[in-house]
């Protein structure tokens, strides 16, 4: 079946249709990562947006349900240059066509994604409508389009209800470390796969309590803590601030998560109790950005925003660089930044922007980018561990 | 950090001759590494005995010496040149070996040398077997079960413990030589003795076997600040158990989910921040297809030839980055060359897919096992890329340009599904066509992969390009479902006119017409290491069907179109390439706007910033086509880029491009033999009786015509492909069936033989005037291929006589030609009489050669040439060039012991991979050093082996006379015994090897030996004494001679050896 993505700027490309049989209007974003694009599915962030591949090979190994990164699938659309009729991984459950249709997601492929990128990139960011529909009428679609903003998407991917996730008591509880597997054979053929493997080697989190407010949180953000021996309780976005101040945590964690961090107005309220309190505080994407505006900074959209696995980062400690995963499209601005309050601690060495805050005589860093990984580089999963030693006091 | 203080002065070590395994990527990698630390104000002083590379110009580099790569040589340098630090870590495996033992024996630091980018702590970790093993279980990074031995007994006493198969991979050696799989015992002593002995250190890794897991590549940077970057991953088709140059590989990995990808980066990154790397690594993974159990194979602590594949799929330039963090900068500092916005320290991602595919020699070496295993046995490759699987690999297999265009190229039609399934088994060149038959016959991917190990994902592409096959084919009954969807999708996947045409019964311009009537024509995409995310600055483009073309008008410059020469392959190697990227170079100065058309990864003329623009594409009519519908050049230029580019020239003219310098029809004179005997009456100029002919009864009709001996072979082919001489009818009838196995669009030379003096000439001619920079003689009589023969400028024994007549009849026939640019003749010198062999009205494999010693910059000139100037306006006195004060002395380098199985004696067909240079003053110095650049280094043992054909006995009697003195130990077999000691030369019999021990084969195999004296018996040798002599001396690395003018060279050579310290060492570029 024909389908169509039509862009509010007029373009329209001619592809396949793909996935759920629906017609969306949503934002169109690019994400260039090369893999990953099931956890690029999962990741709550894109909620309200419908993500294009600029890789063009998309499904080859299938859909793996143990490497989701929430409960569902969450954007509006998906659009591909070519989708994989086959699916070949060890571990796969299904083809990724047949997972975008039990997630209800319609798509879009074989249309030309780079030069659909390169229009975003020259643009900016812009809505647009997936359909099938081959009398679609501009005109009438336009204003649609144009009306179109994600709004309050927080509310729509937190969980419903606060639950815990036990730490890790013995190391081998997380599966083999990554570079230790050994295929057995038996297993394979009795129908088990193997765990996917864990970077941790030291449970340094045993015995301390994290909570985590989920903005839309990622699923690894909770696990690399867990994995760590933390002990993590989930709670909806919504949740006051008292009641995590007297939940005996040893730190917070606030998550990633979608849309406009300005459209969570009672939230920022929240976070910025949060911030008068001593409390260990890390936070990432969205959960960066919130405490930003919490603490008197402000955030802009950016033109196309970051979203892909190969973002360079530099600490502005230590000089160094590493690969980070990104996804968002809104950034702090530095250069309304008060000293007194935060410095910041990560620039994007691609074009300079904010990527991390440390805060001025807190025990709080934010990062803009993605140490949870899943898809992307897990090169800055060092800072969870710097989170721990910050709550047991051995670091500030 | 910025750049070191310290370093001013650096000596950049290259690789040495072309072999397989280290090929025209190192010329690439130097060259880009030069440039890059001449930016930085940094004087280059280059050391490479290879004389065709570009690396070797005076313009890259600032102290040029084309001289053997040994350590005393580099020795002398470094006291003469003295240099503040050495970058050994450009010229492959051979620059870091010399490097390495510069340091190991306190060389270096008692001269204050530097050893710049990667220490030689981290070099010793990750080389050292044992070493790598250590450092790995420290870190919690996985390698298969092994053990390093340096005896046989030890290798089978671990073996029996974890079982077999095992791999074996000896310590230091390139491209994996003498390693191997061992099934059994008896294989396992055959191998593991073969690499104890050409390890550089007799040590041999015996390891698991991992054969059938995923192959995973990954290249990685750092810098010394720690920062760590993956450049590209790579997945190669075949499975564990083929050596990654012999792979299809396909970047970046296709089957392996965000897990395991991060699972492998992350594991590849802890190794090169572990082993502390300063520059570009290499690692190598073997991943278990059902598991995310994974071993390191190994690591490579230098540029190599998956870097230059990674550079060119990705954009980003590896080599060039490298040599900057070797100065002292950290990736954040060192901006990226493609979007010149963003910097190193990122990592490309990619929008397309690439794929790579070996050129390997079997139509070379006919004789040769076309199995592959851990032993590199590609010349070249090329790579492709596109945005869908499928058209990046029917790109690839036409720009092969084996013969081959689609998946049923090689027809297996002919085998039964068991037939196919045993098939299935072998692995070799032809894999992935047996699998589309495979598919045709209906075996499930499932029973594919479990005999191939390749995974299903690929074998789905496979199966997709069949069904494309299919579908066309049946719109040959019914024309009706040749619909333009249909087109579209099987252009979408690259199915070429001229294979569409072929499948659906219409002609290739039918096709073409059906395509633009329907608007189904190529657009231009641009390589930007971005995914588009960043505006790209460097024109980089690869075609592919649909979407927006990014291809940009330009400027009002008059453009030229530079045809590039393909993958190396024995016969067309990287000369052409040099000249290629010379005649851009100077279109670019007569302020041309240049475009390259080529597809080797290896290559300079890909790097993105040599021409204007880069189309990486294949080298066909339609390819080439296409882009000259986009680009409408002004004009192509052929004569650079080999028969490659000579092949394009019809269709070029035929679509209207006019083609610069020499015109084609006059191409065509030179290589058609009717119209060439024409322009030979009318200039007067002999060349031995022949004539054209087409079947083996014409051939024999016309050989015993001119009577025997004969030179039989086909026109327009390049490396005397297929060329052989004929003693009797019944070899005319072996060689035509064999020329006659692919189609003949021209007839079969068959020619007099005529033994005598070859002499070589390399001149430009402005359509009046001709220059000459030099005559060259070579060592070897006519019958031994002049790529092959050891060539010496200035010819040392012809007069003038002899010289006037070349220089004349080069005039006439550039003047009858209408040549403008380049012309190569070769000559056949008997007593005052010359003869034409051949002319190429071309450049050739002698100019880059030719133009160092000369110091004429022969490219440059025949460019000017083409645009309009005349040789006097240039400067220069037409005519003979007057000779230099150096011999330079060019020595062919072969592989043959890559090659199973593979003839080495030499004749009319070409076989080396690649040459080297000695330059002196003297002969005899320049001879000595040109077989040391070669890896001869004798004396060692002083015994050899004399078995020679009869005719060759009076000869043989000279040369053992000669060797005799030199003080060796001569053994000879029956007849050649008794021919030596009758003539008072003492030579001891050995017996035959069906004889009684202890035969010839237990004395070369007892490494006694430093070298045999072998002449096969006449034509094409098939007795199997001579040929496994033959074999069994390359294979344990023993100096094989198949010429009596080869070995009086070698023993003169040896007659006027000299310490190796005392030679004189000679900057070309001062010359």
């Amino acid at each position: 079946m024909k389908a169509f993505l039509i862009l509010e700027d007029g373009t329209v490309f001619e592809g396949t249709h793909i996935g759920a049989d629906r017609e969306i209007i949503s934002e169109i974003v690019f994400n260039t990562s090369m893999a990953g694009y099931l956890e690029v599915l999962t990741d709550p962030s894109y909620a309200g947006q419908a993500v294009c591949m600029t890789y063009p090979l998309i499904g080859n190994y299938g859909v793996c349900y143990d490497d989701m990164e929430s409960r569902q699938a969450w954007p509006d659309g998906f659009i591909v240059r070519e989708i994989s009729r086959v699916a070949s991984n060890f571990r796969c459950d299904c083809t990724l066509e047949e997972f975008l249709v039990q997630q209800n997601i319609p798509g879009i492929a074989g249309i030309d994604t780079r030069q659909l990128t390169r229009i975003l990139r020259e643009k900016g960011t812009m809505n647009g409508c997936i359909t099938t529909n081959e009398n679609y009428s501009f005109d009438e679609l336009l204003p649609k389009m144009k009306a179109y903003a994600t709004g309050k998407v927080v509310e729509k991917v937190t969980c419903p209800e606060k639950y815990t996730l036990a730490g890790t008591k013995n190391l081998e509880d997380n599966g083999p470390v990554s570079g230790l597997a050994v295929f057995d054979k038996d297993a394979y053929l009795a129908g088990k796969r193997e765990p996917r493997p864990s970077l941790v080697t030291e449970l340094n989190g045993a015995g301390l309590k994290v909570a985590l407010l989920d903005f839309g949180a990622k699923k690894n953000i909770a696990e690399s803590l867990a994995a760590r021996g933390c002990e993590v309780t989930v709670f909806p976005a919504n949740t006051k601030a008292e009641e995590i101040l007297n939940g005996g945590f040893d730190g917070i964690m606030l998550s990633n998560g979608p849309g406009d961090p300005k459209d969570c107005g009672p939230i920022i309220d929240e976070v910025k109790k949060l911030y008068d309190s001593d409390m260990t505080i890390f936070a990432i994407c969205l959960g960066h950005q919130l405490m930003a505006l919490a603490t008197g900074a402000d955030t802009h959209k950016l033109k196309y925003g970051h979203r892909g696995g190969n973002h360079p980062v530099k600490d502005l400690k230590t000089g160094r660089v590493y690969i980070s995963s990104q996804n968002h499209g809104y950034v702090v601005d530095t250069d309304k930044l008060d000293p007194n309050v935060a410095v910041p601690a990560f620039i994007n060495v691609n074009d300079g922007t904010n990527e991390g805050l440390a805060y001025t005589g807190k025990n709080i860093f934010t990062v803009q980018f993605h140490p949870e990984a899943c898809p992307g580089p897990q090169d800055s999963g060092y800072l969870f561990d710097r989170f721990i030693r910050m709550m047991r006091g051995e670091e500030k | 950090m910025p750049k070191n203080p310290n370093v001013h002065r650096v000596m950049v070590i290259g690789s040495g001759p072309i072999v397989i395994g280290q090929a025209a990527e190192f010329d690439y990698a130097g060259t880009q590494a030069c440039r890059s630390l001449k930016e930085e104000g940094v004087e280059v002083i280059l050391v490479n005995s290879n004389p065709a590379t570009i690396m070797t110009d005076k313009n890259i580099a600032d102290k040029v010496y084309i001289e053997p790569l040994t350590v005393p040589v580099l020795e002398q340098i470094i006291e003469k040149e003295k240099p503040d630090s050495i970058l050994p870590s450009l010229g492959g495996q051979a620059g870091l070996n010399l490097g390495m033992e510069l340091e190991e024996s306190g060389f270096l630091k008692a001269h204050n040398v530097t050893l710049l980018g990667t220490t030689a702590e981290t070099i010793r970790n990750a080389e050292g077997r044992q070493e790598f093993k250590d450092l790995m279980e420290r870190i919690g990074e996985p390698v298969a079960a092994s053990l390093v031995v340096t005896n046989v007994q030890d290798g089978i006493d671990f073996t029996n413990k974890i079982g077999y198969p095992v791999v074996l991979r000896p310590a230091y050696t390139l491209g994996g030589s003498g390693g191997g799989i061992a099934h059994n015992q008896v294989e396992l002593e055959e191998i593991l003795e073969n690499g104890l002995r050409l390890s550089r250190v007799g040590e041999v890794l015996v390891e698991r076997c991992i054969a059938g897991w995923k192959e995973i590549e990954y290249e990685v940077m750092r810098d010394s600040a720690g920062n760590v970057i993956t450049v590209c991953n790579m997945e190669n088709i075949d499975p564990v158990g083929v050596h990654t140059g012999d792979s299809i590989v396909v970047a970046p990995s296709q089957t392996l989910s965000d897990k395991e990808y991060q699972m492998l980066r992350t594991s590849a990154l802890k190794i090169i921040s572990e082993l502390k790397i300063t520059g570009g690594c290499n690692v190598q993974f073997a991943l278990h297809p059902t598991s995310f159990e994974y071993c390191v194979i190994e690591v490579n602590p230098r540029v190599s030839r998956s870097s230059a594949l990674a550079s060119k799929a990705t954009g980003y330039p590896i080599a060039k980055v490298a040599a900057k963090i070797a100065l002292g900068f950290t990736l954040d500092e060192i901006k990226n060359a493609i979007t010149k916005k963003t910097y190193a320290s990122f990592e490309p991602t990619l929008d397309y897919c690439v794929v790579k595919m070996p050129r390997l020699p079997f139509d070379k070496f006919i004789t040769a096992k076309r199995t592959l295993t851990t032993q590199m046995k590609a010349t070249g490759e090329v790579m492709s890329i596109c945005n869908n699987f499928e058209g990046a690999l029917m790109k690839a297999i036409r720009s092969l340009e084996q013969h081959v265009d689609c998946l049923r190229s090689y027809d297996f039609s002919a085998l039964d599904a068991d037939e196919l399934r045993d098939r299935l088994k072998i692995v070799d060149d032809q894999r992935i066509w047996v699998i589309a038959e495979a598919i045709r016959k209906g075996i499930s991917y499932d029973e594919i992969h479990d005999i191939t190990m390749i995974d299903n994902w690929f074998i789905d592409k496979i199966a997709s390009i069949v069904e494309m096959e299919d579908k066309l084919v049946e719109a040959k009954d019914d024309a009706s479902k040749l619909t333009p969807e249909l087109l579209r999708e099987a252009k979408r996947i690259e199915f070429p006119d001229n294979v569409i045409a072929r499948f659906t019964g219409k002609t290739e311009d039918e096709v073409l017409a059906m395509r633009r009537a329907n608007g189904i024509t190529p657009v231009y995409k641009i390589v930007d290491t971005c995914a588009a995310e960043f505006d790209a600055a460097t024109p980089y483009y690869y075609s592919v069907y649909g979407g927006e073309n990014e291809a940009r008008e330009t400027s009002g410059k008059k453009k030229v179109l530079v045809l590039g020469s393909g993958p190396i392959r024995i016969g067309q190697g990287i000369e052409f390439d040099y000249c290629s990227v010379h005649a851009t170079w100077a279109f670019a100065k007569a302020g041309y706007e240049t475009i390259i058309i080529n597809n080797n990864p290896e290559t300079v003329s890909t790097d993105f910033d040599i021409a204007d623009k880069l189309y990486f594409e294949p080298l066909t009519n339609e390819d080439v086509e296409a882009i000259v519908d986009i680009e409408k050049p002004d004009g192509a230029v052929v004569q650079f880029g080999g028969q490659t580019a000579i092949k394009l020239t019809e269709h070029l003219m035929k679509i209207g491009v006019p083609i610069l310098g020499t015109k084609a029809e006059d191409v065509d004179a030179a290589e058609d033999r009717e119209l060439f005997d024409e322009i030979l009456q009318q200039t007067g100029i002999p060349r031995a009786a022949g004539g054209t002919v087409f079947t083996a009864e014409e051939a024999k009709e016309v050989a015993n015509r001119i009577g025997y001996p004969v030179l039989v072979r086909p026109s327009y082919v390049l490396g005397g492909q297929g060329m052989q001489i004929a003693y009797n009818d019944q070899e005319v009838e072996v060689f035509m069936e064999i020329i006659n196995r692919i189609a003949q669009d021209h007839p079969v030379l068959v020619d007099k033989y005529l033994q005598g003096k070859e002499i070589e000439v390399d001149a430009v001619c402005d359509g009046t005037d001709i220059l000459i920079p030099g005559i060259m003689e070579h060592i070897e009589r006519t019958g031994i291929h002049s790529g092959d023969s050891i060539s010496v400028y200035p010819a040392p024994t012809i007069g003038k006589l002899i010289k006037d007549k070349i220089t004349e009849y080069t005039r006439r026939l550039a003047k009858a030609l209408h040549v403008k640019g380049m012309i190569n003749i070769q000559f056949i010198a008997i007593m005052d009489e010359v003869y034409v062999i051949e002319v190429n009205p071309r450049s050739s494999r002698t100019v880059p050669y030719i133009s160092k010693v000369t110091g004429i910059p022969i490219v440059d000139l025949a460019t000017e040439v083409i645009i309009g100037k005349t040789i006097r306006e240039l400067g220069y006195e037409p005519g003979l060039q007057p000779e230099a004060s150096h011999y330079a002395i060019k020595m062919p380098v072969f592989s043959f012991e890559k090659i199973r199985g593979a003839e080495i004696s030499l004749g009319p067909e070409m076989k080396s991979t690649g040459e080297c240079l000695g330059v002196s003053e003297h002969y005899e110095e320049a001879l000595y050093k040109a077989f040391l650049g070669a890896g001869v280094q004798l004396p060692k043992h002083k015994q050899m082996i004399i078995t020679v054909k009869d005719s060759d006995k009076a000869e043989a009697i000279q040369v053992a006379k000669r060797f005799e003195k030199l003080g060796y130990i001569i053994y000879a077999t029956r007849s050649t015994a008794a021919a030596l000691n009758e003539a008072g030369v003492k030579a001891r019999k050995v017996n035959k090897i069906q004889q009684e021990s202890p035969t010839v084969m237990d004395l070369i195999l007892g490494h006694k030996i430093d070298l045999v004296i072998d002449t096969p018996t006449q034509g094409r040798d098939k007795s199997r004494d001579g040929f496994l002599i033959r074999r069994t001396a390359i294979e344990t690395g023993v100096y094989c001679i198949t010429a009596m003018d080869t070995a009086n060279a070698l023993a003169k050579s040896l007659e006027n050896a000299m310490e190796q310290k005392n030679l004189e060492l000679i900057d070309i570029a001062s010359l």
